[in-house]
């Protein structure tokens, strides 16, 4: 009896914890019908849209969009992501099931595309179209694609890194992983740019810190102490940006380098506004949820869509954060 | 009780030996490294390793008693993280005192630990599903109060400034770059170390990790110490969970998955048996500094992350094996 007393009193503070964090958090709690919801007790078109993730910012944005653009077209959506880009296996299973429950069509930003070859023979045998976003699905069976153009978006990083350490000099980048699209096509067109028009510039390292906010800190502080002439240093997403920023303050270097980032969130966007970091680009992850849906409707219609959708990228520094154009892109 | 008796002598002759190849290793890392680069041995990036050392070596801690004690503990990373979002919960949306918010972290953790000991002591759950359990727990706990949004520590710049400052660096100017997040480190250690060698908790832990029957049989309250074994891990992993919200000025709610085997393999190259019943803190602290020197090192030198994972795992298989070899 003394045993389960004292389990229910730890089981009971744990749950009654959990529940006074959760009740007194702010009510600002998406409405998104929970990705559990079975689609049959709704009449309106069941539309699944699996992403990459859903824990960084970026998915939280792009699935804001999802939503607006369901609410817009009156259809229903469900949208969930494996935790890390790296589990192939369980954006698979997301996939599989999404298939099971008969959906009108399906948003995918695949993990692994050639993972996906069997499960998209499958959904185009069932009639289901498949909608391509974000990475995008290295395959012809997708109808359409809505993304972000990485490559373009990373050269014109390195022109404005160029321009902003005065055409010569080390850089060194930071990116989240060397195998995701998003990933290898940032270091590439930012590299390829450098080496294609800017001579006079060496990348002196490419390092990668999975997006993890403390590993990509310390990885961006043995850069700068391996290289002491570093002039820039650019962070390919967001939780690489912030440990080049951590790098930076922690090592006493603000101002002493031209530090460039991807993306947004809180602490690019305070650093960008303090005058750390000189400028980053930005995605429009909202758009590229919004279009995807979009794109989703109108094949399920039988429109025919164009093979890309450009969603568009911007670059934004302390002149115009404030912007109304670049705010609306920007998540905190 | 055979056992129990031979423990302390061959205990001593691992522990000082271990300790003597451990800290040899380490020290032909840094003369390696400061070989092969001018840029290693610099005070920054000196500093640099003590801070990348401080969290791992800090949750290193907390695993090193449980492994001692014969268990396992693999929601030491997420209950770091859990921690670090309630420090955040409590400081930034609650608005409550620092110093409350550090408490609820170091609670937090220790509740986590709590309730591990108690299924695994109670409920007989083996400690690799428990703490497995508790890592799933955590894990989306953190991502639940958070609600998948970082909670930043922006408007109590204290919270960093205390962490990132450095005490020693205004005694001693050249010592700057060790930041008071390492003394805390250090200060954790030093009391690890009184309490797995001077009191009856920590006898009680190494007694538990080599003869669990035994032990019981001469009437210690094993299911109670155990408990407790689990609790002290939780409150290290609390500890880092705090030391890591406060380096980052935020916590992160999806960090932490991961860090927990490189608690472990830091307590495994520190001379940690994994079978139970043996190991040091200084063993530990020394193996968190050789895996951060190793990361530290390779990167100032450029070689590609992939080969620097490589690298790890080799020395760490080494490690143990050069342990073995020796008992044998």
């Amino acid at each position: 009896m003394k045993t389960k007393q004292m389990l229910s009193v730890v089981f009971a503070l744990l749950t009654v914890t959990a529940l006074i964090v959760g009740c007194a958090a702010p009510a600002a709690a998406p409405t998104a019908a929970p990705a559990t919801q079975p689609p049959a007790a709704a009449k309106k078109p069941y539309i699944p849209v699996i992403s990459k993730g859903f824990q960084h910012q970026f998915w939280q944005a792009v699935k804001k969009g999802a939503e607006n653009a369901a609410k817009d077209l009156n259809v229903d959506i469900t949208f969930e992501g494996p935790e890390t880009e790296a589990m192939v296996d369980k954006q698979v299973e997301m996939f599989q099931t999404a298939l099971d429950k008969k959906p009108a069509a399906i948003c995918l930003a695949a993990v692994d595309s050639k993972a996906f070859i069997p499960l998209l023979e499958k959904a185009k045998a069932a009639g289901i179209p498949i909608i391509g976003f974000d990475s995008g699905v290295d395959s012809p069976i997708p109808v359409t694609t809505a993304a972000t153009d990485n490559i373009a978006a990373a050269a014109l990083i390195a022109d404005k890194m160029a321009q902003l350490i005065g055409g010569e000099g080390e850089v060194a980048v930071i990116a989240h992983d060397q195998t995701s699209r998003t990933g290898i096509d940032r270091v590439k067109g930012f590299t390829d740019q450098i080496k294609a028009k800017y001579p006079k510039i060496t990348i002196v390292d490419t390092q990668y810190g999975g997006g993890d906010q403390l590993k990509s800190t310390d990885i961006s502080k043995a850069i700068i102490q391996a290289h002491p002439n570093l002039k820039g240093f650019f962070g390919a997403n967001e939780g690489s940006i912030i440990g080049v920023l951590n790098a930076v303050k922690e090592l006493n270097m603000a101002g002493k380098l031209v530090v460039i980032g991807y993306d947004s969130g809180q602490q690019q966007m305070d650093a960008i506004r303090a005058g750390t970091e000189a400028g980053a680009v930005t995605q429009d992850p909202i758009g590229i949820g919004y279009k995807c849906v979009d794109a989703a409707v109108k094949a399920m219609k039988g429109e025919t869509l164009p093979k890309t959708i450009d969603t568009g990228f911007h670059w934004y520094d302390k002149t115009n954060i404030d912007d109304p154009t670049i705010a609306a892109l920007l998540y905190k | 009780m055979e056992a129990k008796i031979a423990q302390p002598r061959s205990l001593f002759r691992s522990d000082a030996m271990q300790k003597l190849l451990a800290f040899g290793g380490l020290l032909v890392l840094f003369v390696a490294f400061s070989l092969a680069s001018p840029y290693f041995l610099t005070p920054d990036n000196i500093g640099g390793i003590f801070l990348a050392t401080a969290v791992n070596g800090v949750l290193a801690l907390g695993v090193t008693f449980v492994i001692i004690n014969g268990g396992i503990d693999l929601s030491v990373g997420t209950v770091m993280t859990f921690s670090a979002v309630m420090t955040g919960q409590f400081i930034t949306v609650w608005q409550l005192p620092v110093l409350v918010g550090v408490l609820a972290g170091l609670a937090t953790g220790a509740l986590c630990g709590l309730a591990n000991g108690v299924v695994i002591s109670k409920m007989k759950v083996p400690p690799f599903v428990a703490t497995l359990g508790m890592l799933y727990a955590t894990k989306g706990l953190s991502l639940v109060v958070s609600q998948l949004h970082p909670i930043y520590f922006n408007d109590t710049p204290i919270f960093n400034q205390t962490a990132m400052g450095s005490i020693l660096g205004l005694v001693i100017p050249a010592l700057d770059p060790i930041k008071n997040v390492v003394l805390i480190f250090f200060g954790a250690a030093i009391v690890a170390s009184i309490i797995l060698t001077k009191t009856v908790l920590g006898r009680y832990t190494f007694a538990l990790g080599s003869n669990e029957e035994a032990t019981r049989l001469s009437g210690v309250n094993v299911d109670r110490w155990k408990t407790a074994v689990y609790t002290l891990g939780g409150l290290f992993a609390g500890l880092a969970g705090v030391m890591i919200a406060a380096r980052l000025n935020s916590a992160q709610p999806a960090l932490g998955a991961g860090y927990e085997l490189d608690a472990i393999a830091a307590a495994v190259i520190g001379g940690t048996s994994l079978s139970g019943g043996e190991g040091s803190i200084l063993g530990t602290i020394i193996g968190a500094f050789v895996i951060s020197v190793l990361a530290n090192g390779l990167r100032i030198l450029s070689v590609p992350q992939e080969w620097q994972i490589v690298v790890t795992g080799t020395i760490l298989v080494l490690a143990v094996y050069l342990d073995r070899r020796r008992k044998r």
